[in-house]
């Protein structure tokens, strides 16, 4: 049971359960390296336009074959000739740790660095969005199934239920391949099949069901309180009790959610992405420079691997994250997410 | 013991019930296009898309349109492709479950084994460097996407080390069925099986762990310790017996996924024509009949072990089992 929000008399210095959970987690060196590493990405995507500019010289959107660059003073083709490869005849160039085509060229000859750099701000778009809009939506459906109770929570649970059962995947793929087919048209409002909007929304549905659960449990058990009666009782209004009583009690669980969901958005994202269902090109997010670096895995492994690393580095800082944000917030860690 | 069978069945059955419905919603009900376009395809004739809007009564209300859908799909099964022109779907579904059952058993069996293992090495020497060091890799296995897992393999066996002492036994990508081979049908697996179950290691560690660690502070163990016991006997035959309960249900869910199309991926990856596969293939050509066959067997399947999973566990959980 979650304590309400005055329980700091007992600590010899009045501090407020957020200060204190602040506090932990600014001790917590594993969480912050995390977020360092985390904003350091951060920056690193965002800068992505002064890198094409300043750095690689190249437009990571537009093909290049027939381009050529020189390195250590001689003019070197960005697609070589190589009768390995893709099986034309060309390979694009590797690695040249240089400015320009620093982790090598794609299929199309477009500078990967560049691209991991522009990929990186969807992949981090899509997970944030998609996170906001699970926790948003878990938070109002389990707060209303579990504070309104009789049919409205029999119908929310059952619902919660049915999406629950359906694999993440599944699910993700039938709405992709349905959506991504046609574009979305609801009303005047129309929604274009390359649009960010259709992966946030996507991903950030598909997991509502695994927050919004255990938020209806909590919400349940504290409209069942003593402290909620005691409100109830005094004719409390129900929108105050659910203001200051119920929402103040489960915004630790949200917040605890809130990054482990996020690296979750990640990789869910990068797997829709890899299965050409996610960012549509000619954008691109790390899941389709891995797919895009698939056909050259044995010639060019650079163009599939560094987006990789990019992704593995991100979630597992916000893993670490999360763990210290559980650590502080919820000591004996009832909660947890889970993965698949 | 009978009533809460029958009560899991019936939920069971309404929930089948509700993914059909939602399945159906939105291959169908989407608003955007005319379904009868998606499902002929690409490119498809006038006369076509007339035949299929007649055959699953496009041009009748919702609920007609369900009832003829859910016919196709699972009583005369005669669901038919229109990118693969006549090809039928359902048997193709069933005749690729063999290849993902192979994958998914495979992994779990090394998941579990590792995961127990993982779980204990790191409960046992909780706070040492061992303790450390395994939940760190436990956390980058479960931070790795699967199919980059599997590139990366690949890169390393078919590629990069493959005519080395390592992985010159690595046969190229692809499967050969038990009945033909066995000992190329392992062979065949070993790199897709460590793959998957990569992920499954690291997160069973590191919930075993936490519930061992949970258990170490129960007094049932200080009373174990108190009459003597080694140390050995307490973690194998005290903590473990009950931290168990949460990793066999776990295991339940998770391998009911597996199979109802969570091995998507690393089945492409490797090449292994199983029903995920099928799935990515449907995907590339846009073939929507597939599709929706593909997502309604697997989830129907998921749902159904799922079941089969907590009626087994009530069954074993004498708590439950003389509950009634």
């Amino acid at each position: 049971m979650p304590e309400p929000a005055s329980a700091s008399g007992a600590a010899p210095r009045a501090e407020g359960p957020w200060a204190e959970a602040f506090r932990k987690l600014r001790r917590d060196r594993t969480a912050m390296g995390a977020v360092l590493v985390l904003c350091l990405i951060v920056l690193a995507c965002c800068a992505a336009p002064l890198y094409a500019r300043y750095v690689s010289h190249t437009d990571p959107f537009q093909s290049n074959p027939a381009g050529q660059i020189t390195i250590h003073g001689q003019s070197v083709d960005i697609m070589q000739t190589d009768s390995a490869g893709l099986g034309l005849g060309v390979n694009p160039i590797g690695p040249t740790w240089h400015g320009q085509y620093f982790l090598g060229a794609d299929g199309q000859g477009r500078d990967v660095a560049a691209r991991i750099l522009y990929g990186g701000r969807n992949s981090l778009i899509i997970a944030f969005f998609s996170t906001i809009v699970t926790l948003v939506l878990a938070a109002l459906v389990g707060t209303v199934a579990g504070f309104a109770g009789g049919w409205t929570d029999i119908i929310l649970a059952r619902l919660l239920d049915v999406l629950w059962a359906f694999p993440v995947y599944l699910l993700a793929i039938s709405l992709s391949i349905v959506i991504i087919s046609s574009g979305l048209q609801i009303g005047p409002i129309n929604i274009p099949s390359n649009s960010l909007l259709i992966p946030i929304a996507i991903i950030g549905i598909v997991y509502v069901p695994y927050v919004a659960r255990p938020i209806r449990g909590q919400v349940l058990s504290l409209s069942r309180s003593d402290f909620v009666l005691a409100a109830r009782c005094l004719g409390v209004p129900g929108f105050r009790i659910l203001s200051k009583d119920i929402l103040p009690n489960v915004a630790p669980t949200l917040i605890v959610f809130a990054p482990l969901m996020m690296a979750l958005n990640m990789l869910t994202e990068s797997a829709l992405s890899f299965l050409s269902i996610g960012v549509q090109p000619p954008a691109a997010s790390w899941g389709t420079i891995i797919q895009d670096g698939e056909g050259l895995l044995y010639t060019q492994p650079m163009v599939a691997v560094a987006p990789g690393l990019a992704i593995v580095i991100t979630v597992l800082a916000l893993n670490f994250l999360g763990d210290g944000v559980r650590d502080a917030l919820d000591p004996r860690a009832k909660l947890r997410v889970r993965k698949d | 013991m009978l009533l809460p069978v029958l009560r899991r069945l019936a939920e069971m059955l309404f929930v089948m019930l509700g993914i059909s419905v939602v399945v159906f919603g939105i291959f169908f009900a989407t608003p955007g296009a005319d379904p009868a376009a998606r499902i002929a395809g690409r490119n498809a004739t006038p006369q076509v898309l007339a035949q299929v809007r007649h055959s699953f009564g496009f041009d009748q209300p919702l609920p007609v349109q369900y009832a003829k859908m859910m016919d196709k799909l699972f009583i005369k099964r005669d669901l038919t492709s229109f990118v693969n022109r006549g090809q039928k779907v359902i048997p193709a579904v069933i005749e690729a479950a063999p290849v993902t059952l192979s994958l998914v058993l495979g992994a779990a069996v090394i998941w579990v084994v590792f995961g127990i293992l993982v779980g204990v090495a790191a409960a046992a020497t909780r706070g040492s460097l061992l303790d450390r060091g395994l939940m760190f890799l436990s956390l980058v296995g479960v931070s790795m996407p699967v199919f980059w897992v599997g590139s990366v393999a690949n890169l390393l066996t078919q590629s990069r080390w493959h005519n080395s002492f390592l992985f010159h036994w690595v046969p190229g990508l692809g499967y050969t069925p038990l009945t033909q081979d066995p000992w190329m049908w392992f062979k065949g697996l070993v790199i897709p099986w460590i793959t998957l179950a990569i992920l499954y290691i690291g997160l069973y560690g590191r919930v075993l762990r936490a519930n061992l660690v949970e258990a170490y502070q129960e007094d049932y163990i200080r009373t174990a310790r108190a009459k003597g016991l080694s140390e050995a006997r307490i973690m194998f035959r005290h903590a473990l017996r009950t931290s168990l309960i949460t990793f066999v249900s776990m295991f339940g869910l998770d391998f009911g996924a597996l199979v109802g199309g969570g091995a998507l991926l690393t089945e492409v990856v490797f090449n292994l024509p199983g029903v995920g596969r099928l799935t990515y293939e449907a995907l590339q050509t846009l073939d929507l009949p597939f599709i929706m066959a593909t997502v309604m067997y697997s989830s129907v399947f998921v749902v159904f072990a799922n079941a089969v999973v907590d009626i087994a566990y009530a069954w074993l959980d004498p708590r439950v089992r003389n509950a009634s």
